[in-house]
């Protein structure tokens, strides 16, 4: 159980990461010309696909344990 | 006829023979049966779960709207990627368990479990009603998708402003969707998506070439957004935040609950299968996010339309050969056939087992026959809706639909946890929810396609449905003890704590 409440907080990071546009409302720096505002959003798709891929491993570990 | 008009017809053609195919495709038993013609066998893996869900949540009116709002309205639009970037650890929360006591007792709806969960047939009912209501005007937004397609081919597609092509594809819709099941819409998601991802590589390949890089397209961009009549910059303006987080969030928690995704998530054939997906499917968003970006470089290229949902077609005949054009648009077309198959079925499903008790899947699984009528029925009333009312209409409905779905939150999806509400309770908060949505939809008149002029300049501003949730919420913590207090009689909890794991 600690493990899988160790894996919840870890799905409050995309949350934290993408609705407070405040962190991310800048041109700089850029990326390929890009601004940061656009880039740094696009990055967090593939970032919160990495998150919950941890999330699974960790949760399944943990069901596989409890076996 | 030109090239992209004859690639066009082609490709709807094959997805139409592969449609009425599909009944025979991974048979594990007879179509007659509820969870093989509506969740096509409850059996598919991975891949298949990936294609099937990502063409049912990233529709064709999302490819047109997206980039019609970045066009339009500039950064406001890339609200979409926080919206379907924190959709998914949501949804892996949720949908793991839902899916878990959806398969060991049977479920195809949402008000299904409802039912069983607070033991209300009132609460079965609304909730189902709701899930209907809502999806009736997201199909016709697929359909406006497609119109505008019809409409930027011209000729024979634009007879009768497009609405005889649209007519015609849709009725091909409906006969292979009553024929195949979900099957239809699974198989064609392979195709759709494959044409999807090739055109939006192949135009960001394109845009940026021609502008010799991402500075090109932003500088243009930004200069043609500061002399929109309504100016705008490339980065949102301080007063946009709250509005920015709480649009993406509030259209988070509603994206799982609408009845397309409880029926594609449910044709899952493990519950891995839905966690892997929940992880696989932020490739989409990537996908959404550069399809946003092609709205800058409409604007870039010096697109003028009158309506921007025109602006992506119109650069796609600038920027493609005729006959590749035409692999574009039919990736949009096909891109709104999937959705409304699913999206038509889910509905069905809904008016099938829970409005009409008596056809209920859980107690007449082998009955097929109700919900394929229903699934024709739902695609003309669309049809009909498109056709006889203001397209404007039908997005003003959405944007109410999209309201009203987020007040089943607190029933559904608090629901998974917690039997703790007392049903009347939650039918109060229900009726606060809906109402003081619509109050605040009607207030701000409606400007879900334009969120910017949409809600002021006040303190605090934010999404309205967001701020019905809450007094939703709000009601029934409050009306719950009352309601148990009041000795008012409660249904029984036929799920048990196993039945979620």
């Amino acid at each position: 159980m600690k493990r899988n409440a160790w894996a919840n907080i870890l799905l409050l990071i995309p949350f934290v990461a993408t609705l407070f546009p405040a962190l991310y409302n800048s041109l700089e720096p850029r990326l390929f010309g890009m601004p940061f505002f656009y880039w740094y959003q696009l990055v967090w798709t593939i970032g919160s696909g990495l998150v919950l891929a941890l999330y699974i491993a960790i949760v399944r570990g943990g069901e596989r344990d409890a076996r | 006829m030109h090239a992209s008009s004859v690639v066009l017809i082609v490709l709807v053609l094959a997805i139409t023979v592969l449609g009425f195919a599909a009944a025979n495709w991974r048979r594990t038993g007879t179509l007659d049966h509820m969870h093989e013609w509506a969740l096509g066998g409850r059996n598919f893996g991975t891949l298949i779960s990936w294609f099937l869900i990502g063409g049912d949540l990233y529709t064709a009116y999302t490819f047109i709207a997206v980039p019609a709002l970045a066009y339009g309205a500039g950064p406001i639009a890339f609200f979409a990627l926080p919206y379907t970037i924190v959709a998914y650890p949501f949804g892996i929360l949720i949908l793991t368990r839902f899916w878990s006591v959806a398969r060991n007792r049977g479920y195809i709806t949402a008000a299904d479990f409802v039912r069983d969960r607070f033991g209300d047939r009132s609460l079965e009912i609304v909730i189902a009603i709701t899930g209907v209501i809502s999806i009736l005007p997201y199909i016709a937004l697929q359909l406006v998708g497609m119109e505008v397609v019809f409409r930027q081919l011209g000729g024979v597609f634009a007879v009768g402003n497009g609405e005889v092509a649209l007519a015609i594809s849709f009725i091909l819709l409906a006969a292979y969707t009553y024929t195949s099941g979900l099957r239809a819409p699974a198989l064609i998601a392979l195709v759709k998506d494959t044409l999807i991802y090739i055109t939006i590589i192949c135009a960001i390949v394109a845009v940026t070439h021609m502008f010799g890089g991402w500075s090109g397209i932003f500088d243009a961009a930004g200069k043609a957004l500061a002399a929109k009549p309504k100016p705008a910059t490339l980065l949102l303006a301080q007063p946009q935040y709250f509005v920015y987080g709480t649009l993406a969030f509030g259209s988070a928690l509603a994206l799982f609950i609408y009845p397309h995704s409880i029926t594609s998530i449910l044709s899952a054939k493990s519950r891995v299968v839905v966690q892997r997906n929940m992880a696989l499917l932020p490739i989409y968003s990537l996908l959404l996010g550069f399809l946003a970006l092609l709205g800058y470089a409409a604007l870039a290229a010096g697109i003028q339309v009158k309506n921007p949902q025109f602006a992506v077609p119109a650069l796609f005949a600038q920027i493609f050969p005729d006959w590749f054009a035409g692999v574009g648009y039919a990736a949009i077309v096909i891109g709104a056939l999937v959705p409304a198959a699913i999206m038509a079925i889910g509905g069905a499903n809904l008016f099938a087992s829970n409005i009409f008790q008596q056809f209920s899947s859980t107690r007449h699984p082998g009955q097929t026959g109700i919900a394929k009528m229903l699934t024709l029925a739902i695609c003309l009333v669309a049809l009909l809706f498109v056709i006889f009312i203001d397209p404007q209409f039908a997005i003003y409905f959405q944007f109410l639909g999209g309201a009203w779905i987020l007040q089943t939150f607190p029933a559904f999806v608090l629901g998974l946890y917690t039997n703790w509400f007392n049903p009347k309770a939650l039918l109060l908060g229900w009726i606060a929810g809906i109402a003081s949505g619509t109050y605040m939809a009607v207030q701000t008149h409606y400007a879900a396609a334009f969120p910017l002029h949409l809600f002021g300049d006040g303190a605090l501003v934010g999404y309205g449905p967001f701020y019905a949730l809450i007094i939703n919420l709000i009601v029934v913590v409050i009306a719950t003890p009352l309601f148990n207090a009041a000795r008012s009689t409660r249904g029984v909890d036929a799920t048990s704590a196993a039945d979620y794991a």
